[in-house]
């Protein structure tokens, strides 16, 4: 277990692990599909707190729709079981149409509030519904590699990297 | 400098490590062993057949057109929840990503503090309060995630399973949170078709002098049939029966054979709505979960390339003076040709891998 924390430090100098903030999912209800809406302090200079908390519980809401077992759903239900779940093939469930008006959702957020502050929000079915990631974008990519040819000893070069992405 | 740009769309079951098998272009999805599964099939499809060859010609004409009708039907429903069942996606979690395993190696290695050398680390336990009892999220080694309250991993399929009920063999298939419903529907449909066939073929008997029955020779498969049947009968509706009360209490097969919610001293099952037809509802009348697997992400190595080239480069540079001008606009051209966010993946070496201090295998055969 030491040698394994030790080379976690060795990672966290070469990953970029600051530039992935995640928001877990909040359990408290069941297995219901929510995310937490606690802030996290990573991101406390990147963003107002009002803003990604409105998104959250939007995107809560969403999941809320989803789930929801009411008239609709058991209407639905009752209809696929009839048809041995074939007419599934035809038909769009209403679980793959709020999906879709949530990646609409998330893509228009990114465009208006993300991205101008140099964040970009990932789709949590992009990361199997565990999560909502944040990575935080910056516009310079700094590189330095450093190489000691004048000295008569070999110096082993390393190369480190401080940033990924570019935005745009 | 030139980067290299490769552009491929990827289906993340390409990418899904564990040992499932897909075909039809990641359509179908199914347990690598697969014998027992064709086992149920063949079965399901010769007992049927025999029936449908020897017992309906005598049966319509004598009793009821309907009887071969409703057969057929009774038949097709089986057979595609059998078939739905096997194919589907169970509710599979994709394993995290590393820098997602590494947020959570940081959020332990916070919550621990330091662990003096040679003693054990504690167990990775997440404890949340779900309905005002206390569930214990457990951390899965292989999969590198605290696993959702009701999730667990397979041990013969390799990943970890929301909603996990079992895995069955004789479905080729784990049965999760997204197939439970077609698992419950196939061995309800099987039941009836059990009885169904076996009654009838009682009756055709009866109907035909039942003691020349044993001798003649085109009634031997008659006598096949009430044989599989009978034997089918008592697995197939006991398994029923034994779901049926599962569903009624909102649980697992899994969290039965634990004993997760049985005892005084222990939690109350959180799930349940303390209401056999609110339960039932949810279970069977529930949203239709889309699988995570089947979502399409387009896969793009450019930045890599970059990278490899930049860190091959012997140019002296002075440290820190400037950003390497030719490496700019290639970024920002491979960055402007990615039409949607993309998951970049900056060159760490490999995690190694975490022993963990307690076997976690689940290993949960039908």
């Amino acid at each position: 277990m030491a040698t394994e924390f030790h080379n976690l430090q060795e990672l966290r100098h070469s990953a970029s692990l600051e530039t992935k903030v995640f928001i877990q999912r909040d359990y408290t209800e069941g297995t219901v599909c929510r995310f937490q809406t606690k802030f996290p302090s990573e991101l406390d200079n990147r963003i107002e707190r009002t803003l990604l908390e409105e998104t959250v519980k939007t995107l809560n809401s969403y999941y809320v729709e989803a789930e929801k077992i009411g008239g609709q759903s058991y209407l639905e239900g009752c209809l696929a079981c009839a048809t041995a779940y074939i007419i599934f093939l035809c038909m769009e469930t209403r679980y793959e149409k709020v999906l879709r008006k949530i990646s609409g959702y998330i893509q228009e957020q990114n465009e208006k509030i993300y991205a101008p502050r140099g964040l970009l929000l990932t789709d949590p079915i992009e990361r199997g519904m565990r999560v909502v990631s944040f990575t935080v974008l910056s516009v310079q990519l700094e590189i330095s590699i450093f190489e000691d040819q004048g000295s008569g000893t070999s110096s082993p070069s390393s190369s480190s990297m401080s940033s990924t992405g570019s935005a745009r | 400098m030139s980067a290299v740009m490769i552009t491929r769309k990827v289906r993340k079951w390409e990418k899904l490590p564990g040992k499932n098998t897909f075909c039809c272009d990641g359509r179908v999805m199914m347990a690598r062993q697969k014998g027992v599964f064709y086992l149920t099939l063949f079965l399901i499809v010769g007992t049927c057949a025999l029936f449908f060859a020897f017992e309906c010609p005598y049966l319509a004409v004598h009793l009821s057109p309907a009887i071969p009708v409703f057969a057929v039907l009774l038949f097709l429903f089986v057979i595609a929840m059998l078939l739905r069942t096997s194919f589907s996606d169970p509710g599979v979690l994709p394993r995290a990503l590393p820098e997602e395993a590494m947020f959570i190696e940081m959020e332990i290695e916070a919550a621990n503090g330091n662990v003096p050398t040679g003693q054990r680390a504690p167990p990775r336990i997440r404890n949340v309060q779900i309905n005002n009892q206390i569930v214990k999220l457990k951390y899965c080694y292989t999969c590198k995630i605290f696993r959702p309250p009701r999730a667990s991993h397979c041990s013969i399929c390799d990943n970890c399973v929301d909603r996990f009920d079992h895995h069955c063999p004789w479905v080729g298939n784990c049965v999760g949170k997204r197939n439970y419903r077609y698992f419950y529907l196939f061995t309800l449909s099987l039941s009836m078709l059990t009885i169904y066939i076996f009654t009838f073929d009682i009756v055709h008997m009866v109907m035909r002098e039942f003691l020349l029955f044993l001798i003649r020779r085109d009634t031997q498969f008659t006598v096949l049939e009430v044989l599989v049947c009978f034997f089918t009968l008592w697995s197939v509706v006991g398994l029923t029966g034994f779901h049926t009360y599962l569903i009624s209490l909102n649980q697992t097969t899994n969290e039965d054979i634990k004993g997760s919610w049985s005892g005084k001293n222990r939690v109350q099952n959180p799930y349940s709505h303390k209401n056999i037809i609110k339960n039932c509802c949810e279970v069977l009348c529930g949203p239709t979960y889309p699988s995570v697997l089947s979502v399409v992400i387009a896969a793009s190595a450019p930045f890599q390339n970059v990278v490899l080239r930049l860190q091959k480069t012997t140019a002296p540079l002075i440290p820190n003076e400037h950003t390497p001008d030719d490496a700019k606009p290639s970024i920002a051209a491979s960055a402007e040709k990615s039409p949607s966010p993309r998951e970049e993946h900056p060159p760490a070496p490999k995690v190694p891998p975490l022993a963990s201090p307690e076997t976690d295998v689940e290993d949960k055969t039908h």
